[in-house]
């Protein structure tokens, strides 16, 4: 009896070994592919989520001074190319504005949404703003838009496509119904929209934070990247560009985790990497939501909090105002909600917008921690809404 | 000794001595200690620091919440039922303690007196709807997930409001300081003990008997005057319960997120199977269960130390949960 119950405790034992052993293989093999070979760091080699002109690019307009109004940067553009909108020109007097969104799922597009609700309270010549949630489903979002554009009840289409390549075919329909239609935040695969509005980008935003740990980390220190999960393009961006940097650099990345953007399993992980490696000098996120939770591993393990890369949300800004924390925050800002509304406004009205839009994409500093702070914010509100000085705040964000 | 599970009590036990039951007991839960010994073994050949007294702490500080949650789903696997809910319950509380505390140290104790009411609400529902209404708790408790994931969306928008105070989150985060040997010693930790030993002496009182007699034949066990509703219900409300205390640990531990429980059912479900309690009901033992608990968050950790990501933890988990009912199945052959 003894014996057969061992028997069943190996076989348990062997195929927890097998699928350990064979994830060990598969991790490191990823890993070889792009962090341990610093031997091509000159010449940065393309691969599925790294597209190496797209990087110089990005890496260039960040130092590039945007056009426009300084203190309203969800107007601003950089290096705009003009496109002709006159053919979407109307005479009404008040317009339909139709909007198809992804998603509502998460913080960063609360608050965004939240803004981009404001901005429409703002002009009294839209007559009617219909919003659809598209729920996170590719297929409820094509139907949408196939909903708002059949019976001419839109004089501009928004649309804040939930996947790129799926989205293409419904957008390029929206194009041909004769109304002028923006794209905001991800992209599709086609030209056809009046402009296409988004920040400068992921690589930019892991370039920033990556930059930052390079500068405020003693060479050779430890550096642990967290990123939320593996496959999804913008996130993977962020990595990508960051991968770089440290390949270039004479920190060590002692390991890259996935954490699912959940608290407890982030505090799980740093503690892990702390009492294996002994000690981490920096953490490195794609995404600022579970920062705090990093930077509690430390504090409960008795030990200094480092320099570790966060985002404008709330409870990071908190925490390194008042602990006087050395750390820094790439954005992708939400004030790029506001934008569209306005693209649509000009269009109708006859103005040029950009083909293609980028908004400039700060990063939040010590010198400039405080100009972003806002007191008494919930703890997931996005500081870079762009919407401090909008009607109802900060009511209508809390 | 053809069973080896600890039989039901008040039948066939009545005849053995103490001892004997002590030793069936033991070796009920032998192979779950066996694979948690060669586990923390392993972790501590990767990392030789995490035998001492501060790193294993922690360790058990993490794994509390999952082995509270084990003790709670093993009331209801082992009565025949199931318990969905508890991931989507710890959620709710943690967006609840937050909306509710808002940062105040003097609502901290009000509040978790609230969610406790609140878990065990919860549970109170599951069990009157499983067992009034003849659900089967596999679907009242799928419902109630559901209900509860949308509950917190509907409340939240995605985007929880609100803190929690440095005194709610001590629970899960902080301890006793200035112990000697061990330095601190979690909060955590000591609930989770005066959880185990409760559910320990529970399962060997009247109601523990009743309950796996319940699981095991809830016919027989009705016609020996078992009020086998009564005794199915209470195990809801137990889960429930220690979902919530689960709860407020999390929110200690990590702070506030609308995902806080995700997943966290399964976890339970994982572990409980892992520790041998048989799904079905009427075999098996809590502290087994809670074993299982140990054993799945060693494995985690030992996942983590060789550098497997997230994404194979799920799979790691769904070969477990069928390796470890194959081989119940297999060591039952024959006797039902």
């Amino acid at each position: 009896m003894t014996l057969r119950r061992l028997a069943g405790l190996f076989a348990l034992l062997v195929c927890a070994l097998v699928i350990g052993a064979c994830g060990t293989d598969e991790s490191d093999d990823g890993g070889g592919d792009t962090a341990e070979q610093p031997a091509a760091e000159s010449t940065p080699e393309a691969s599925e989520f790294f597209d190496p002109e797209e990087y110089e690019r990005q890496l260039a307009q960040r130092d590039i001074e945007p056009e426009g109004p300084a203190d309203r940067p969800w107007e601003q553009m950089i290096e705009p190319e003009m496109g002709d909108t006159s053919e979407w020109q109307s005479d009404k007097d008040r317009y339909n504005i139709c909007f198809s969104n992804a998603a509502v799922d998460n913080p960063w597009r609360q608050v965004g949404w939240t803004t981009m609700q404001a901005e429409v309270d703002l002009h009294d010549e839209i007559g009617n703003f219909r919003a659809v949630d598209a729920e996170a489903s590719d297929d409820k979002q094509i139907s949408d838009i196939q909903g708002l554009i059949s019976g001419d009840r839109c004089d501009a289409l928004i649309v804040s496509p939930n996947t790129t390549a799926t989205l293409t075919p419904a957008v390029e329909q929206a194009c041909n119904a004769d109304i002028p239609v923006i794209v905001f935040d991800r992209g599709v695969n086609t030209d056809c929209p009046a402009t296409f509005i988004h920040p400068i980008g992921g690589y930019a935003y892991g370039a920033d934070a990556a930059e930052f740990l390079v500068e405020n980390v003693d060479s050779g220190g430890k550096i642990l990247a967290l990123r939320i999960l593996p496959g999804v393009d913008v996130l993977e961006t962020r990595w990508a560009a960051a991968d770089q940097i440290f390949a270039d650099s004479e920190l060590e990345v002692v390991g890259q985790e996935f954490t699912e953007g959940d608290a407890a399993n982030t505090k799980s992980i740093v503690s892990d990497y702390i009492q294996r490696e002994g000690q981490i000098d920096g953490v490195w996120m794609d995404a600022g939501a579970t920062s705090v939770a990093a930077s509690e591993a430390f504090e409960d393990a008795g030990l200094d909090i480092p320099p570790i890369t966060g985002e404008d949300q709330q409870d990071y800004l908190t925490k390194w105002q008042e602990e006087d924390l050395p750390w820094m925050a790439p954005t992708y800002p939400t004030y790029q909600w506001r934008t569209p509304v306005i693209a649509a406004l000009r269009i109708l009205k006859g103005e040029e917008v950009p083909k293609e839009w980028i908004l400039p994409q700060p990063q939040i500093t010590d010198e400039n921690l405080d100009e972003y702070f806002v007191e008494g914010m919930p703890p997931l509100f996005y500081a870079l809404c762009g919407c401090q000085d909008m009607p109802g705040f900060p009511e209508r964000w809390q | 000794m053809t069973t080896e599970q600890a039989t039901p009590g008040g039948f066939e036990s009545s005849v053995e001595s103490r001892g004997r039951r002590a030793l069936h007991a033991l070796l009920s839960t032998g192979t779950i200690f066996l694979l948690l010994f060669v586990l923390l073994a392993w972790i501590a050949v990767l990392n030789p620091s995490f035998l001492e007294p501060g790193p294993f702490l922690a360790y058990l500080k993490r794994a509390a919440p999952l082995v509270i949650l084990a003790a709670g789903g093993y009331f209801v696997i082992v009565s025949g039922g199931f318990d969905l809910s508890v991931g989507s319950l710890v959620t709710v509380i943690v967006v609840a303690a937050a909306r509710l505390i808002e940062g105040e140290p003097s609502r901290a104790w009000p509040v978790i007196a609230l969610l406790l009411a609140i878990g065990a609400t919860v549970g109170l529902v599951n069990g009157l709807v499983s067992t009034l209404l003849r659900v089967p708790s596999f679907i009242t408790t799928l419902g109630m997930l559901l209900i509860l994931e949308g509950a917190v969306f509907l409340w939240t928008g995605g985007a929880p409001t609100g803190a929690l105070s440095e005194n709610f989150r001590a629970i899960g985060r902080q301890g006793i300081e200035g112990i000697p040997l061990i330095e601190q010693l979690p909060w955590s930790v000591l609930v989770l003990f005066a959880i185990g030993i409760g559910a320990v002496l529970l399962m060997r009182a009247d109601y523990g008997r009743q309950l796996i007699a319940t699981g095991d034949n809830d016919r027989a066990a009705r016609m020996s005057g078992v009020r086998v509703n009564q005794v199915r219900t209470i195990a809801f409300v137990l889960s429930g319960t220690l979902a919530a205390v689960a709860g407020i640990l999390v929110g200690g531990f990590a702070g506030v997120s609308a995902q806080a429980g995700l997943g966290l059912e399964f976890d339970a479900i994982t572990a409980i199977v892992l520790g041998g309690v048989v799904l079905g009901g009427g075999r098996g033992s809590v502290v087994g269960a809670m074993a299982g608990a140990l054993t799945l968050e060693a494995l985690f950790t030992l996942l983590n130390l060789q550098g497997i990501s997230g994404a194979l933890e799920d799979t790691v988990q769904g070969v477990i949960i069928i390796a470890a009912v194959a081989f119940a199945s297999y060591r039952l052959r024959g006797t039902r």
